[in-house]
């Protein structure tokens, strides 16, 4: 069980990790550009939110198996395919969880406006300067907010995982899909212990999640 | 070039949405230009165009370093201005301090300005180790005067530094742009609506309207009054109007002023626009 609990845990972190660095540019992008067919990109970043898991991961299926035109690159490298593989649950994980990284932060970045970054212009700070110096501290609130959601989000996914992972023991077996196999196994005091556990964390959650709401509302002047 | 050393030289054409803006600016590189107008005229926008912050047709030469042209736009952030907003608009997540040291640690080459002198010319010792949101309105204006000078600019770019404050706050603040001047030697370009703070702030005025600038006029500081109704009711309306024409308002203007002033309303001021 330990190992179950262990693999979901790095599933999620490295998920999440991957998902702040690519989320950050295009999240700064789709709060700053003028374009108005930005939001033909945001749609596609938000599809997942309305998308069944299973149609996103019969996509994926498709994508990171071996007969895919995408995988070819890498089969040079002596890769055949990426379903039912720790790495492919990544990837799926992280266009799964992919507007709940990108929105919060696009929100941040638009909350700030555009005087803070004149008033670093007028002080001599580079564009690039601004977006360390101000962009990112004053956007923090949003960033804590997309940290969890991504982590939560991807505890908790199940079509996804179960369509491109298959929930090979040690590998790409996590703990919704444990959950599932002890059910339909009658072990249900395993079942039990883990629904409970996820319980707790999807409370815990909530919590930070809305206390961090009233902090920074109560900062904004 | 030579010919331009010393001075300040703009002009400035084109559309922002709704607005033509058709600005003219030649003005000695020292002392305190004030920009003057009723609201709306394009004062703010004008300004902006010089610090780089909008992005019209048009040339800009300040003391010979030559800012835009046909072929170049000099970004805002290479431009040595100071900027002071209209509302203070400090950075929430740093200190007073590292408010202040913004710009300073962005500068590049000699820095006259200390934070000492700063510190002391605008009374800020006390604020130093506080954060920005506790601070009074008249206190949060005096930090971003000292955070633009700490930038060490070579043009200090001021929008209507009170109109944001009440009037005890402007009483408050007054007196430290009094003294800019005479401590440092940088030409201010100052924007206001306010007849009595172009009085006594400003050396020279540049009338704006409808987005048309006039030639610069000097300003009479002998004449001590600072309130446009007083004068007229000293001077008598025509008397005024020929005053107002003098110090190089146009005349549509003066007669607009004028007639605003008779029905009890000073068109400088934007509050009684908004009443309408």
């Amino acid at each position: 069980m330990a190992e179950v609990i262990w693999l979901t845990v790095k599933l999620a972190g490295v998920t999440t990790i991957l998902l702040l660095i690519l989320a950050t540019p295009l999240a700064w992008w789709l709060a700053r550009s003028r374009a108005w067919w930005k939001e033909v990109v945001g749609a596609v970043v938000a599809l997942p939110i309305v998308l069944p898991p299973t149609v996103l991961g019969f996509y994926l299926l498709l994508a990171l198996g071996p007969d895919s035109p995408l995988m070819r690159p890498l089969q040079a490298f002596g890769v055949r395919t990426l379903a039912f593989t720790f790495e492919g649950l990544v990837i799926g994980s992280i266009i799964y969880s992919l507007p709940f990284a990108v929105q919060p932060i696009r929100n941040a970045f638009q909350a700030i406006g555009d005087r803070p970054f004149e008033v670093a212009a007028t002080l001599r700070a580079s564009p690039l300067d601004a977006f360390f110096s101000v962009a990112l501290p004053l956007a923090r609130p949003g960033f804590l907010v997309a940290t969890i959601l991504t982590f939560a989000h991807t505890i908790g996914e199940f079509g996804v995982v179960l369509m491109i992972g298959g929930g090979i023991p040690g590998e790409t077996e996590v703990l919704s899909i444990e959950i599932y196999r002890l059910v339909e196994a009658l072990e249900w005091d395993r079942a039990h212990q883990l629904a409970g556990l996820l319980l707790v964390f999807a409370f815990a959650v909530m919590l930070s999640l809305l206390l961090i709401e009233r902090r920074t509302g109560r900062l904004r002047p | 070039m030579n010919s331009e050393a010393g001075m300040i030289e703009g002009t400035f054409q084109g559309r922002l949405g709704e607005f033509t803006l058709d600005a003219q600016i030649c003005v000695p590189a020292t002392g305190v230009t004030v920009l003057f107008g009723p609201s709306g005229c394009g004062k703010t926008t004008l300004l902006r165009c010089v610090a780089g912050l909008e992005r019209l047709r048009g040339r800009l030469v300040v003391d010979g370093a030559v800012w835009q042209d046909s072929g170049r736009f000099m970004p805002a952030h290479q431009r040595p201005v100071g900027f002071v907003f209209q509302e203070a608009s400090l950075l929430p997540h740093l200190s007073v301090r590292r408010n202040l040291l913004f710009g300073f640690l962005r500068t590049e080459g000699a820095k006259p300005i200390s934070l000492d002198q700063v510190v002391s010319l605008l009374g800020l010792e006390p604020l130093l180790e506080r954060g920005v949101e506790r601070l009074s309105g008249g206190e949060r204006q005096r930090v971003a005067i000292g955070r633009a000078l700490m930038s060490q600019p070579r043009l200090l770019l001021m929008d209507e530094p009170l109109a944001s404050l009440d009037q005890a706050r402007r009483g408050e603040v007054l007196p430290y742009l009094e003294r800019l001047p005479a401590e440092l030697s940088i030409p201010i370009l100052y924007v206001t609506h306010d007849w009595g703070e172009a009085q006594r702030l400003g050396d020279r005025r540049i009338p704006m309207a409808a987005g048309h600038t006039a030639e610069a006029a000097p300003i009479d500081k002998g004449s001590g009054e600072t309130d446009l109704s007083a004068r007229m009711a000293r001077l008598g309306p025509e008397g005024l109007l020929a005053e107002l024409q003098e110090s190089g308002i146009p005349h549509d203007v003066g007669r607009l002023t004028l007639a605003a002033l008779q029905s009890g309303l000073d068109p400088w001021d934007p509050r009684a626009q908004s009443e309408k």
